[in-house]
């Protein structure tokens, strides 16, 4: 069984008296462990689509299967309770709640899956960690680097042990280094069997994923594996060699 | 998502923007302040009045001697003495509803007492006047039924005047002059503290009404058995209509007044004008609460214009909250209970204020004031319902919020 089952997706916006199709039927199978980037265009619909894959949108029509569960017709706080257990968020401007430590910042979606204090502190200290910002805990995100600001939004996506992780264009405010940086960490979660879906329109970006389905007018186009995904680690190798 | 959370959340939006909350609050803090100050003032009002109904008395009735008419001007009430000791006793003899009628004899004079002396106001009463005046011997003996018929000279002082005549010593035993004539003090009387009109009632000196009449007043008033008032205290059981009326009828008689003729003699249902006093009392006790309430619900008009800025303002952390899997109830919950501790946090410094306030109103001002938990409780609960109210529609625009539109706000 796939981890994302989509059959025939159909969004449309009302605006007055127009109806604009942002997607126009998508049919689309990922499976566990798969490291997929979704490229086109603005306004090709990859957005409407991650926003779908997300829970943070119901489709107009079609059906969506989110391992297993249909998830296409789930209520408001069924599809919270879906997004909060199985998909971690990583967004571009990184969304962390200002004023609030990083650790807190983290175990926010633990907040909201009912989890107690102490076991809360607990995991979300240990993702930090994992992220390499433990020393880091207790700033406020205004302290942070970008770089940092991001990793900690993974840490937070990561928190609740998702199946899914989404992210939307996370490189697009940030360097080339720390971006690179940031794939090798994407790459490493890929690796340990989570699934990553990543909306981005940059090529260099896309080159690190396992398969690159591409969007245009509401369709996918294009759906193709990568035989030989670029290794981050070793870019970031070559990029260290380069500078010194 | 459990409430504690919900309010340290709430706590943490509150701190981050310390002005605008301080200020919100502040609508808040006047509010209770006000409502506490003001009722305090208001019962302590009522209070008072109370007071002084306890000190006089329930269900009295006090009978005047009535006016003279000299060429065709009326001298006022007691300018005639046409009372007498022998109508308080027919009163309390013939009338049922009557359980005392106490008359009095009114003198003042110079006491001396070793080298002090004080001028003060001394009563000759019968025994049935403590009782209808609710008076109560603090320390020593009431009067015998020999001290009356033997006119002896015994006396009861009040506190005012046993402080001016013997300061902390023990007056009883002791012998004091009043316009010249020994009396050995027997006891002194309970503190009973200001009339309605703001008079002393413990400088006072009570002797036996037959001491009074014979050996200090003298002249026409020993001569007629006349005496300065009645005080008449109805059976609790009893109509106060029913008793004013038959006291009328049975005084008329006795004093042979033909059908058309003014009553010689004033009758005062003195409880009547008490608790209409304590019934106005307690209506501007209402109306100040009332007059303060309003500023309450001012204030939480504002708590209702800073949440629905406050919800814009964090849209995007709504939509955030929402992606990570709160749920619209979580959202209300957060919103509503930033909304409720504002207005608690206001509430309990409204406490503060509220008692100080009352407080300084009693001290400078010199007012009674009297603090009262049910209003107090009220108060903040008001808040707290104020906080709900007027929390809601902004926690619930919060709550209904698209998680997609609310990440993409800007």
């Amino acid at each position: 069984m796939p981890l994302i089952l989509t059959r025939e997706l159909v969004k449309e916006y009302r605006m007055g008296s127009y109806t604009i199709a942002a997607l126009r039927g998508v049919s689309l199978e990922i499976g566990t462990g798969e490291f997929v980037a979704v490229m086109g265009p603005s306004g090709s619909g990859k957005s409407t689509f991650m926003n779908l894959l997300g829970c943070l949108d119901s489709p107009t029509s079609g059906e969506y299967f989110l391992a297993g569960e249909k998830v296409s017709e789930l209520s408001g706080d069924a599809l919270a309770a879906t997004r909060n257990r199985r998909i971690g968020f990583v967004f571009q401007n990184f969304n962390l709640l200002p004023r609030t430590s990083a650790v807190e910042n983290v175990e926010l979606p633990l907040l909201y899956g009912h989890c107690p204090a102490v076991e809360r502190r607990r995991r979300a200290m240990a993702r930090l960690t994992e992220v390499g910002l433990a020393e880091r805990a207790h700033h406020h995100p205004q302290q942070l680097s970008g770089g940092q600001q991001q990793r900690v939004a993974i840490a937070r996506a990561l928190v609740n042990e998702p199946a899914l992780i989404l992210a939307d264009e996370p490189t697009g405010a940030l360097d080339t280094r720390t971006s690179c940086e940031l794939m090798g960490l994407l790459q490493q979660l890929n690796r340990g069997g989570m699934a990553v879906v990543l909306v981005t329109h940059e090529r260099d970006v896309a080159a690190f994923a396992s398969r690159v389905v591409s969007f245009r007018d509401g369709h996918v186009v294009d759906d193709q594996r990568v035989a030989r995904p670029a290794d981050a680690r070793e870019m970031l190798r070559e990029f260290d060699l380069a500078v010194a | 998502m459990t409430w504690l959370a919900g309010i340290r959340i709430a706590l943490r939006a509150l701190r981050v923007n310390k002005l605008r909350s301080t200020l919100t609050m502040l609508g808040i803090i006047i509010g209770v302040a006000a409502v506490i100050t003001m009722i305090s003032i208001g019962s302590g009002a009522q209070a008072r009045v109370e007071e002084q109904i306890k000190s006089l008395g329930s269900n009295l009735i006090l009978l005047l001697p009535g006016s003279v008419t000299s060429g065709g001007v009326r001298m006022g009430a007691g300018s005639r003495n046409t009372l007498t000791e022998d109508d308080a006793y027919a009163i309390q003899r013939e009338v049922a509803e009557v359980a005392v009628a106490a008359p009095h004899l009114r003198g003042t004079g110079q006491v001396v007492a070793g080298s002090n002396n004080w001028s003060t106001v001394f009563y000759g009463v019968s025994p049935g006047y403590f009782e209808a005046r609710n008076w109560v011997i603090a320390t020593g003996a009431g009067f015998e039924p020999a001290d009356l018929t033997g006119s002896a000279k015994v006396a009861l002082v009040g506190e005012t005047v046993a402080r001016n005549l013997f300061g902390d010593a023990d007056p009883i035993g002791q012998v004091i002059r009043i316009r010249k004539v020994p009396f050995t003090v027997i006891g002194t009387l309970e503190r009973k503290g200001q009339s309605l009109m703001g008079q002393d009632q413990d400088d006072v000196i009570l002797m036996p009404i037959s001491t009074a009449r014979n050996r200090v007043l003298g002249g026409h008033t020993a001569r007629q058995r006349t005496v300065g008032a009645v005080f008449v205290k109805v059976r609790e059981d009893a109509n106060m209509a029913d008793a004013e009326s038959e006291i009328r009828t049975l005084l008329r008689q006795r004093h042979r007044l033909q059908a058309g003729a003014e009553d010689d003699f004033t009758l005062r249902n003195l409880s009547e004008v008490l608790s209409a006093r304590e019934e106005s009392s307690r209506i501007m006790t209402l109306l100040l609460a009332a007059v303060a309430s309003v500023s309450l619900l001012v204030g939480g008009i504002g708590i209702m214009n800073i949440m629905l800025v406050s919800v814009t303002e964090r849209t995007r952390e709504i939509g955030l909250r929402m992606a990570v899997g709160a749920r619209a109830r979580d959202i209300l919950t957060q919103f509503l209970v930033e909304a409720v501790t504002l207005a608690l946090i206001g509430g309990l410094l409204g406490i503060v204020l509220g008692v100080g306030g009352s407080y300084a109103v009693g001290h400078f001002a010199e007012w009674r004031t009297e603090l009262n938990a049910q209003a107090i409780l009220l108060a903040v609960s008001f808040a707290a319902a104020v906080g709900v109210f007027f929390g809601f529609y902004p926690a619930r625009k919060a709550s209904r919020l698209l998680p997609i539109e609310a990440l993409r706000y800007e």
